[in-house]
């Protein structure tokens, strides 16, 4: 993985410097609250219910096992223990006091971490495939683009105060894993007329208050030119996004307005006019080389795909066989899988994890998977090179400590943000729903029978739950000071990118559960061939759905 | 903010998160701040709730609160509790979590 230059560790020291000095002087009375917000922001530090957060940037998920205790030590010691994995492959503690956050900041510094850019109105932290240069079905690994971007984006002084947040994904593989059509930009791995590799951009998609299936606005763009055409975007949206209306202000709702063409004309308009200025937006060929070869394939060995030690567990094991099969992916190199390590157990968290826990991971990530993890939009946590024949060892390790919950994808694996527990915006809770939801389909040979099915849950419209590209979306909205959930059916973030439609009137709390079960009841009724829930759906619509909930709810 | 101050809402307290941690307090009677709300300070009008905002507000100054608002709260047995759900998660703590927030240390009030 990437390792900081000279040049990142002296920007992030600086900043950890500026900012103990920023809070030394908002504690001494020389800044205001409304002074201090935008800065402690520009460094990760929200207010939130009960106490701060602080938001620390995983950039594109990656960690290594050094960083993953670096952040369980900070979680023991200025926290309570535990940290939260974020759908935007973040990491997030929950209470902070205000005159330590300098010193977290300083031991983040020390394992090349940060909390910039993980607020405001800037270019927020480049999210990615979890398995990135890995997975059988890529193109290209798209870390080293991410890398790229990520140096553009820090701290650009063009792009830091944006009209609103501006947020970049890059896929690399045939299978979306990185929701590129439900971001600011989405970057796919393309391959152009000649064969060779480049880039398909979208532009406009986003969820929140109004959600927006990204737009294409170039079918290939030559990896050279991929700075060059980010700026020009960016600053098309700099110069016609709405300041005036924060509903108004994301790129989509600008994509919306003037149409994906004319979007499109104008950037490359803009992209000529960079260009015509020489090649100061091109990466050095060096600096590219420089790069890639912190993402060059790892020390690997030469493997057979059959592991005779892991077909016997298997074979004596049904609890380690469906994990092998619900938990693991093909890798691209024989011999390795892909591991995947949910944090929802049932009942649990969906996010959450504690320091011993995470101190455990990243010891197993030594022992099996090159001192390397990330962490998924899906909140969980991925081991990308895992020997075939090492499986059931990790598997008894991760059983031993609670974490081989086998739901990869399945109905227990929800995303579920905050919501009223923690988040200060928040209409309603999340957790609870997804915990609920989670017991009331414990059985894994029930889930396995339902199959791939995503619950996203958010508390708020602001959608950090993703609820709009669940299969099925839980909505938290407030009635009065009374949680209530909309539920919104047939969403999903993969390369058929589709938004959820509202099934009807929101249930109450102590309907919402039920309801989703009427609706998993009617999907198993209606499904033929062994179909998804998406299928089902995308086959049936809304209004079988509807005549089962709203007759048996009584709405 | 969702579920924040009902307008029209006559039981009133202040409440706000101390500067130096975050931790939820209470505006009360003696006209300090407590991180339990059984000793905020209830007021029974409007008038009153704005009254006793305005006595809250010097302590954003002195560096002690940040943010005081007024919320309801409605009458409950012998004293009061919040009315919204988000109070009462602030009063005690997350819901998912017993272990953590004022809940843990102190019984549910
Ligand atoms: S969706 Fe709303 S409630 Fe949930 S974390 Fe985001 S802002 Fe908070």
């Amino acid at each position: 993985m990437y390792r900081y230059d000279e040049f990142d560790h002296k920007i992030v020291t600086e900043r950890v410097e500026q900012f103990r000095g920023q809070v030394a002087r908002r504690l001494s009375g020389e800044l205001s609250e409304d002074e201090f917000k935008p800065l402690r922001l520009m460094n990760g530090l929200y207010l939130q219910l009960h106490a701060y957060m602080l938001r620390v940037a995983v950039p594109y998920g990656t960690l290594s096992s050094r960083q993953l205790r670096q952040l369980a030590h900070i979680a023991r010691e200025y926290d309570k223990g535990y940290a939260h994995f974020t759908t935007r492959q973040n990491v997030q503690y929950n209470w902070p006091r205000l005159a330590d956050v300098p010193d977290i900041l300083k031991d983040l510094a020390d394992v090349e971490m940060h909390a910039l850019q993980t607020s405001g109105n800037c270019i927020r932290n480049i999210t990615t495939d979890p398995y990135a240069g890995v997975s059988a079905d890529e193109l290209e690994d798209p870390r080293p683009w991410a890398e790229i971007l990520r140096q553009w984006s820090s701290l650009h002084p063009e792009f830091s105060f944006l009209p609103r947040k501006f947020k970049i994904a890059i896929n690399g593989a045939k299978e979306d894993r990185a929701a590129i059509l439900f971001h600011d930009i989405g970057i796919g791995m393309a391959r152009g007329g000649n064969g060779e590799i480049g880039f398909r951009v979208y532009v406009g998609g986003g969820q929140g208050r109004t959600p927006m299936v990204a737009e294409c606005i170039r079918e290939f763009l030559p990896k050279t030119d991929l700075l060059a055409y980010m700026e020009a975007i960016l600053r098309v949206y700099n110069r016609f996004g709405r300041r005036d209306n924060l509903y108004k202000s994301r790129i989509k709702i600008l994509v919306h307005q003037i149409g994906a063409e004319a979007m499109a004309k104008q950037v490359e308009d803009e992209f000529a006019a960079i260009q015509k200025q020489g090649d100061t937006l091109n990466v050095p060929p060096s600096e590219v080389d420089r790069i890639l070869a912190y993402f060059a394939p790892k020390n690997y060995e030469s493997l057979g795909d059959f592991a005779p030690e892991t077909e016997e567990a298997r074979l004596a094991d049904e609890n380690f066989a469906r994990w092998l099969d619900v938990n693991t992916a093909a890798h691209k190199i024989p011999g390795y899988r892909i591991a995947n390590i949910s944090t929802k157990p049932v009942g649990g968290i969906p996010g959450d994890m504690s320091a011993d826990d995470m101190d455990a991971v990243a010891d197993l990530a030594d022992k099996f998977s090159f001192s390397e993890l990330r962490v998924t939009h899906k909140q969980n946590l991925t081991f990308a090179d895992v020997r075939g024949k090492d499986l059931h060892a990790l598997w008894k390790a991760l059983d031993e400590r609670g974490l081989a919950s086998a739901n990869i994808s399945l109905i227990t694996d929800q995303i579920a943000c905050p919501g009223l527990d923690y988040c200060n915006l928040a209409n309603t809770r999340s957790i609870p729903i997804a915990q609920e939801i989670s017991k009331r389909f414990e059985d894994a040979e029930l889930q396995r029978r339902i199959g791939r099915l995503h619950i996203n849950i958010s508390g708020c419209i602001n959608a950090c739950g993703h609820h709009h590209v669940g299969h099925i979306g839980i909505l938290g909205v407030d009635k009065k000071g009374v949680e209530y959930y909309q539920v919104g059916l047939g969403g999903s973030s993969d390369n058929n990118g589709s938004i959820g439609k509202i099934v009807g009137p929101a249930f109450a709390r102590d309907e919402i559960v039920d309801a989703i079960g009427t609706i998993v009841d009617t999907y198993l009724k209606q499904r033929v061939n062994g179909e998804e829930f998406l299928d089902t759906y995308r086959r049936i619509g809304l209004q079988p759905f509807k005549e089962t909930l709203y007759d048996t709810t009584q709405h | 903010m969702a579920q924040h101050h009902n307008q029209t809402a006559q039981t009133l307290a202040v409440t706000a998160n101390r500067l130096l941690d975050g931790e939820v307090v209470y505006f009360t009677d003696g006209g300090s701040w407590s991180e339990h709300f059984k000793d905020a300070a209830v007021v029974r009008s409007k008038g009153d709730g704005e009254a006793m905002l305005q006595r809250a507000m010097p302590s954003v100054e002195a560096l002690e609160v940040i943010g005081p608002y007024l919320f309801e709260v409605r009458e409950a047995g012998s004293g009061t509790a919040p009315v919204s759900v988000r109070e009462n998660i602030r009063m005690n703590g997350p819901t998912v979590r017993l272990d953590l927030g004022k809940q843990a240390e102190h019984p549910r009030v």
